[in-house]
């Protein structure tokens, strides 16, 4: 199942806050799991974007997975990122240019029972149509140890898409399990300029 | 669909006189998220602690983390099982600040995950996800030091994020 979430435009009018960070949507997956989940019809009326993930798969090997996240629909080698992360096994450095997708980092699965991987990403000027989009990540998750070998992951990630169109919608995808399980929440809000 | 503004200060304390602990109790769990921004000093180096709790603080050794951090002449990493505390700056806590993503705090289905940047230009820059092995909703946090003092103007802010 792949959850869809439509998103109706904010109110410009009396009842707006003065606050600059708003709820735009959010995304908590159900008993049966997600493959996938989607962010549409994003407005452009703020000045950047926060997602705010919680999140597992249903991976059974290993206790990692990823979430990978594409824009607008775009799977086109139109994205870059760097990532820097430390783990039980030290700190180190990644890269990858003219990847088909946008990296938020390294999440749990159902290989660690209870445990959720923490996510916060930032899209900045998600609606300039003037410039390419910079993401900034800063993930992790804890063990306690090693899970048949594999560790806690701590990770600080930034993603280019070499697009100048608006930021209207955004899916993210799990690498390795079939589903992301349930109670993984995935929240997307808006901060004005 | 949009559910308006968030990101609600719930309570904050600027310290008027020296302390070791500050504490946030009865936490509303109206709220998906929870930050905690630390901004301030002690008398003497020294590692601030943190300890949540439902009700009260949980003393066992029922943290862990894995931590990131650059010093100045190398990147590093490494973790700590089945801690009674969480480090929320390590070792030099002189001037910093932190700010510490507490997410779905209020759940009472899986372990809480916390997560946050440590800025201490004195020392080290860092970046720590912790555990904490409870299901109970988080209600109380207490932040703290041992061997040394808070100082006076040191800030302790706790926000609540809605999500929709």
């Amino acid at each position: 199942m792949s959850l869809i979430l439509g998103i109706l435009a904010q109110s410009g009018g009396a009842a707006a806050s003065a606050s600059s960070y708003e709820s735009i949507a959010t995304v908590t997956v159900g008993s049966g799991g997600s493959s996938s989940v989607s962010f549409t019809s994003i407005p452009s009326t703020f000045k950047h974007l926060q997602l705010r993930i919680f999140a597992a798969t249903n991976r059974g090997t290993y206790s990692l997975d990823n979430i990978f996240g594409t824009f607008n629909g775009d799977s086109s080698a139109a994205y870059s990122f760097h990532g820097l992360e430390g783990s039980f096994g030290g700190a180190s450095g990644n890269a990858t240019a003219n990847n088909t997708d946008f990296r938020t980092g390294t999440i749990s699965s159902s290989a660690s029972p209870n445990i959720f991987a923490a996510s916060i990403v930032d899209i900045l000027d998600y609606a300039d149509t003037n410039k390419y989009k910079t993401t900034r990540s800063l993930s992790g998750f804890d063990l306690n140890g090693t899970i048949s070998g594999i560790g806690g992951f701590v990770q600080l990630y930034s993603s280019n898409w070499r697009s100048t169109s608006a930021v209207t919608s955004i899916t993210l995808n799990r690498q390795s399990g079939s589903n992301f399980i349930q109670y993984s929440s995935f929240a997307l809000y808006g901060i004005k300029g | 669909m949009a559910a308006g503004s968030t990101y609600t200060p719930l309570a904050n304390t600027t310290l008027a006189s020296t302390q070791t602990e500050v504490n946030f109790t009865s936490i509303s769990q109206i709220y998906t998220d929870l930050v905690l921004v630390v901004a301030g000093s002690t008398t003497s180096a020294t590692s601030l602690f943190m300890r949540v709790g439902n009700g009260s603080v949980d003393t066992a050794s029922n943290y862990s983390v894995t931590r990131l951090y650059g010093s100045g002449s190398a990147a590093s990493s490494d973790n700590l099982t089945s801690q009674d505390v969480m480090y929320i700056s390590t070792g030099n806590f002189t001037t910093a600040n932190t700010i510490v993503n507490l997410q779905n705090y209020s759940n009472t289905t899986t372990y809480k995950t916390m997560i946050y940047r440590l800025n201490m230009p004195a020392a080290f820059v860092g970046a720590n996800v912790n555990l904490w092995r409870s299901t109970s909703a988080i209600n109380t946090i207490k932040v703290y030091v041992t061997s040394s003092t808070l100082t006076v103007g040191s800030t302790f802010t706790l926000y609540g994020i809605a999500a929709a």
